[in-house]
């Protein structure tokens, strides 16, 4: 069952980081580390799908990421992060065995429960795809209580697409209606190129039925939104994660205010209905 | 099978065209197929011919002088291949090959050019689809110009 301290606002508990050792390690891409972590001297952390922790590279900074992982059946921490300021490289360079702070789980799960027969499409760009992996595991693991499944997947270019071999391997054991495109190629990229949302028109799901799942920036998701509309997917049958600047995690600080919401404690995982007027607006 | 009449019929870039029009396009249209490899045309060829793609993949390959071709875009089932045949001068701008076994309606383009001068209203009717088409391609190549998966700096 996921933990979430995001109601434990202000309390010893959710401020105070837990040691984690990094007891594993693998380069996705180039830019792209996906960490194992397991507590020093506590209990494991058991983040739901769709939560995030803070991860806190000693020194440096903290950052919120998402799980990665399979709730149901890893007591570990994965976490998938790419490199790109001070405190996503000091975590990316963290060797096996170097030990860094946790707090979590915070925020809402995705609702891949209720989702039980409903057909499902997971819409990922670039690393978005990580953080849909909890609720990917769980569909995989129940796989007869939901229709049909697709996953489209897009990032800038070949070399950045990641864990495409365990995808490929859904897609020839789970029966599932896989799609990948990349912004470029060259000449030895077998797949399409384009935007993401041109996956959406072919892909194999019923509209009435379905429950989409979607992640990336904020950009994107709104242009896969609207296409999902488009194809008649209602906006409260599409879900979004939203990525703000998470600085505390119980809803205190106030860094990832969007309106009148909170993502840290009433997100990240919203519906469309819920964002979408919310991100239409400028600057905010 | 659907027929020919019906494939053309049924595609959105034909969409709402009077039955004589759609007449004179089927009229223009063959059914052609590529194998998986098969190049389709060559930047620079004249573009006398232009495609509605009914099964398989094609790409777009741009290339680069002193480097790998860059493969800029793919174009799939249900999806118009080629505008140049509308635009002067009239040239292929992309290499274009199948990736896999392609099935296609092929269109006379230039015998089409020759009608739309004749007819205006067959002219305009198949420029504002086209521009449409066109359209959507230049919106596409602008999101990607966005570099939608752009990083954050934690």
């Amino acid at each position: 069952m996921a933990q979430t301290l995001t109601e434990t606002a202000g309390s010893l508990e959710a401020m105070t980081p837990v040691p984690y050792a990094v007891t594993a390690k693998r380069q996705d891409t180039y830019d792209t580390w996906t960490l194992e972590l397991e507590p020093v001297d506590s209990a494991p952390i058991v983040p739901g799908p769709g939560q995030f922790n803070m991860l806190y590279a000693f020194g440096v900074g903290e950052v919120p990421i998402s799980n990665a992982g399979n709730f149901e059946s890893d007591e570990r921490l994965v976490h998938t992060i790419r490199a790109v300021g001070a405190v996503t490289k000091a975590l990316c360079a963290a060797e096996v065995g170097t030990v860094i702070g946790v707090r979590g789980p915070f925020g809402n799960t995705w609702p891949i429960v209720e989702a039980k027969g409903n057909d499902v499409v997971f819409v990922a760009g670039g690393i978005g795809l990580p953080p849909l992996r909890p609720a990917i595991y769980h569909v995989l693991k129940n796989r007869k209580d939901y229709g049909r499944f697709a996953l489209l997947y897009g990032a800038r270019t070949p070399s950045d697409l990641v864990f495409l071999d365990e995808v490929k391997s859904w897609q020839c054991d789970y029966d599932v209606d896989l799609d990948i495109t990349v912004d470029a190629g060259d000449t030895d990229w077998k797949g399409k190129v384009g935007l993401v949302t041109k996956l959406i028109p072919p892909a194999q799901f019923d509209a009435d039925d379905a429950k989409a799942f979607v992640v990336g920036p904020e950009i994107m998701m709104k242009f896969v939104a609207q296409e999902l509309i488009n194809r008649d997917v209602p906006a409260e049958a599409i879900n979004v994660s939203m990525e703000r600047t998470m600085r505390c995690g119980v809803g205190l600080c106030g860094h990832c205010q969007i309106g009148p919401t909170l993502v840290c404690r009433d997100g990240a995982c919203y519906t469309w209905d819920e964002v979408e007027s919310l991100i239409a607006v400028k600057e905010l | 099978m659907k027929t020919l009449d019906a494939v053309i019929a049924e595609s959105p870039v034909f969409a709402g065209l009077t039955q004589e029009q759609l007449e004179f396009i089927v009229g223009c249209a063959q059914n052609v197929h590529f194998d998986a490899g098969q190049k389709i045309a060559s930047a620079g060829d004249p573009a006398d011919v232009f495609y509605l793609i009914r099964m398989g993949e094609v790409a777009l390959d741009l290339e680069v002088p002193n480097k790998k071709a860059v493969r800029i875009d793919t174009a799939e089932a249900g999806q118009p291949l080629g505008f140049s045949w509308l635009i002067p001068p009239y040239e292929w701008k992309y290499d274009v090959t199948a990736t896999e076994l392609v099935r296609a309606v092929a269109f006379d383009g230039a015998c089409l050019r020759g009608k739309c001068d004749a007819d205006p209203v067959l002219g305009y009717a198949l420029l504002t689809r086209f521009a449409q088409v066109l359209a959507g391609r230049l919106q596409a190549t602008r999101f990607r110009l966005l570099d939608f998966y752009g990083t954050d700096s934690h």
